[in-house]
């Protein structure tokens, strides 16, 4: 006994009423709570963000062009639609349920839109609405027949996948795609990028400086209004780092994309100037920032993960599971219609195959990629940026690498490899976690 | 009001108006009739045992008692007035909460979370106020001397089963509520863990609250209850003070449905005649054998007894209670 240290666990009367121990506030506590947490199966978005750095200097090793000026901005663009669309398949992934018809409803919406702006003359904004509303109509129809109806999701959103399909081709018509007028529906593909409308330089900045400055500021109200009330809080060394961190990789990116990066070797092309951030990066921080708000701050956000965590629980806990679960369909859906609109952006119109293919597993890729649990429960807005930016990492890069007849092949065995791993990872952390032992 | 008389002899306290009171209550699921007339009795600062056997229908009456079911028919008074229980909700607005024999927390989220779960509470812009209700969280655990757990954000996955019902138990105590109902809560605990939960029982009782406890063991129902209601096949056997039975009376109670009463009228609260007893049962129901070794047949015996008997166990019930009071 005498040869403990002194200040561990003093044997005596223990009578009154101690707090429980505070651990987390100093940095070592910190530290090892995190630690912690990832031995528990809790790894957050770690294993993506380690992948990305992986992934992006494997394919700049590979392929030196990978990192150019160019290619940065185009993996930018290539990514906004799928984070988009993982985004709202966070929340139905969080109720343990799954969307197949994500992809397919990005379609129709999207289909909607065109065809509102090229045949009936409606104006651009009235479209996107319209397109934005459909998708939540969509979504409510499938949210009901899963949680009223009580028919699985899987099954729901299969037929949804299909039918949407059809829809879609019925829509674009024997054409076989829509065209999105240059001037008609021009602020819809500005958004990423078309004809080199980017982001003012200064707006960048400025970007940068709200959203970093905004980040430490709420970080340090959370932590000064803890401390007041006495209670544990981050140690301020860690939000210094995370918002230097943050403001560092921010200003690399705003530098980078706002060096010109046009190919100037064409006589033709030498005064052009191709240089600012895509304009879906801005709406990628507000929803990012709209959404993460919703999950984690609010009544409605705790009840999601309630409900994915233990739906019995949560009815007894008198929250209205239904509603909860019609909702995060709804929300899906509604992400799918703006992630069709992005991608209307990104191809300047509309095919008769849109949305269907892999647009899904590769948006569910993103998800489960990124941290979020396919059982229901474990996830974050975030998990749809890092898992996005992994998936447009892999599909970029491999496209320049594999050339050839079977390059497209390849992709695709690929990707879904990435997804088996991440949901293997999934499945695996889950068994750490204890969830399955009961 | 009842004196809640604290912790020195809790044996005693809760003679007179019941907090909770169930009269002739029944229960239906389709042909199975499950709760036949059942009277039920809480009493403030006491804490009362629900023994019975497997299926006497134990879960079914807490679940009426806190709206889960609604009641075919009979009486339920709260604070002597007739109320409607038809949700959750409105067991929940008259102060009463149930731990669930399943704990119904949510895995995933911390215990701030669970405890608050359904009733967070918002600060301006709508947004959870998680300062105040991870202080009240903590007041509420060192209100009842639970020091076990390490920190108010440890996920509930990453707690033992003992923390769990800690963390069960203190999350229904956190809303001033007055009744609160334990199904199992030691079921599937080690020796420790046990001890604590049922010292954290006994605490609440001692608070005030009205603690209804279900078990189906001896050693806990013995060592908090201070009264004991016994249901047998759907049915009350028994409500009577801890005090004025024995061990094998319960017993009795739980797997016969009424050996205690009938040899317990005005000398009835001896300690040696439990055997006796047990005795007079196999007699009256012509079984020769123990009772330990078969409580399967006494139970269809005594079942086939009761159908000819008709009230007679009720009666006896009411018996025991006058002796008790
Ligand atoms: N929803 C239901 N539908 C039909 N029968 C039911 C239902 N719930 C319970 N029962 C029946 O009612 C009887 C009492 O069940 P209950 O769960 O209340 O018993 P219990 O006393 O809690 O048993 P245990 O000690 O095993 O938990 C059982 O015979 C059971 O089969
Ligand atoms: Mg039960």
């Amino acid at each position: 006994m005498s040869t403990q240290p002194a200040t561990e666990n003093k044997p005596g009367p223990v009578q009154d009423a101690a707090p429980p121990a505070r651990t987390a506030t100093t940095l070592l506590g910190y530290g090892r709570e995190r630690v912690e947490r990832a031995r528990g199966g809790e790894m957050g978005s770690l294993p993506a963000v380690a992948g990305l750095i992986v992934l992006v200097v494997f394919f700049w090793i590979v392929q030196p062009g990978f990192l150019s000026l160019y290619n940065i901005a185009n993996l930018v663009t290539q990514a906004a639609p799928i984070i988009i669309l993982a985004m709202g398949l966070v929340f139905v992934l969080l109720l343990g349920e799954i969307d197949l018809s994500a992809g397919t409803a990005s379609g129709v919406c999207a289909a909607l839109m065109a065809v509102m702006i090229v045949r009936h003359n409606m104006a651009w904004y009235f479209a996107v609405l319209l397109a934005v509303i459909t998708g939540a109509v969509l979504g409510f129809v499938i949210g009901w027949l899963r949680a009223k109806a009580r028919i699985p999701s899987f099954v729901v959103t299969l037929a949804a996948f299909l039918s949407f399909q059809g829809i879609v081709l019925m829509q674009v018509g024997k054409a076989g795609s829509i065209s999105l007028p240059d001037q008609a529906a021009k602020p819809i593909i500005t958004l990423e990028g078309y004809n080199n409308n980017l982001m003012p330089l200064w707006l960048g900045w400025v970007m940068l400086a709200v959203v970093a400055g905004g980040y430490a500021l709420v970080k340090l109200r959370i932590a000064v209004s803890r401390r007041s009330a006495g209670l544990e809080s981050e140690p301020t060394l860690v939000t210094v780092a995370k918002t230097a961190a943050m403001v560092i990789l921010g200003a690399i990116f705003v530098y980078i994309l706002g060096e010109n990066r046009a190919i100037q070797q064409n006589a033709f092309f030498n005064n052009l100037k191709i240089e600012g951030i895509p304009w879906v990066v801005l709406l990628l921080i507000v929803l990012t920032v709209g959404l993460t708000f919703l999950l984690s701050r609010t009544r409605y956000g705790r009840h999601v993960y309630a409900v994915g965590g233990n739906d019995e629980a949560s009815r007894r806990a008198g929250i209205r599971v239904d509603r909860i679960r019609i909702s995060v369909f709804v929300l899906c859906s509604l992400l799918a219609a703006v992630a069709g609109v992005v991608q209307a952006s990104q191809l300047e119109s509309v095919a008769s195959n849109f949305g269907a293919g892999n647009t899904l597993l590769l948006a569910v890729g993103a998800a489960v990629i990124g941290g979020t649990s396919l059982f229901g429960g474990r996830g974050r807005i975030m998990d749809a940026v890092w898992g996005g930016l992994v998936v447009a990492v892999i599909q970029n890069g491999m496209g320049d690498l594999i050339k050839g007849a079977n390059s497209q092949a390849w992709q695709w065995i690929v990707t879904g490899l990435v997804l088996l791993l991440a949901a293997g990872f999934d499945a695996a952390s889950r068994r750490v976690g204890g969830a399955d032992s009961r | 009001m009842t004196e809640t008389t604290t912790s020195a002899t809790p044996r005693t306290a809760g003679s007179g108006e019941p907090i909770l009171k169930l009269r002739a209550i029944n229960k239906s699921f389709g042909p199975v009739h499950v709760l036949q007339d059942v009277d039920f009795e809480a009493h403030a600062g006491e804490v009362t045992a629900l023994v019975g056997d497997n299926g006497a229908g134990k879960s079914t009456l807490v679940k009426c008692i806190g709206g889960t079911y609604s009641i075919d028919g009979g009486d339920y008074l709260f604070e002597g007035a007739p109320v409607k229980v038809h949700d959750p909700r409105d067991a929940a607005s008259l102060g009463i909460e149930i731990v669930y024999q399943d704990l119904a927390l949510c895995e995933n989220l911390d215990i701030v979370g669970n405890m608050f779960l359904g009733r967070e509470r918002v600060s301006g812009w709508r947004t959870l106020d998680e300062n105040t209700m991870e202080r009240m969280a903590g007041e509420t655990l060192s209100g009842l001397s639970v020091r076990t757990v390490k920190s108010l954000r440890q996920q509930v996955s990453s707690l033992s089963g003992g923390q769990r019902q800690t963390v069960a138990i203190a999350k229904s105590v956190l809303w001033n509520s007055k009744v609160v109902i334990l199904d199992e809560p030691t079921a599937a605990l080690g020796v420790a863990q046990t001890a604590q939960v049922l010292d954290l029982v006994r605490r609440l009782a001692d608070r005030g609250l009205a603690v209804i406890l279900i078990s189906h063991n001896m050693r806990d129902v013995l060592e908090v209850a201070d009264r004991i209601v016994a249901l047998y096949l759907g049915k009350t056997a028994a409500q009577v003070q801890r005090a004025d039975v024995t061990q094998t009376q319960i017993v009795e109670l739980i797997t016969a449905g009424h050996s205690g009463n009938i040899g317990l009228l005005p000398t009835a609260n001896g300690n040696g005649n439990g055997n006796g007893n047990a005795a007079q049962v196999a007699e009256v129901l012509g079984i020769a054998d123990g009772i330990a070794d078969e409580p399967a047949a006494v139970a269809d015996a005594a079942a086939d007894a009761e159908a000819a008997a008709g009230t007679e166990e009720t009666d006896g019930t009411d018996g025991v209670q006058g002796a008790a009071e």
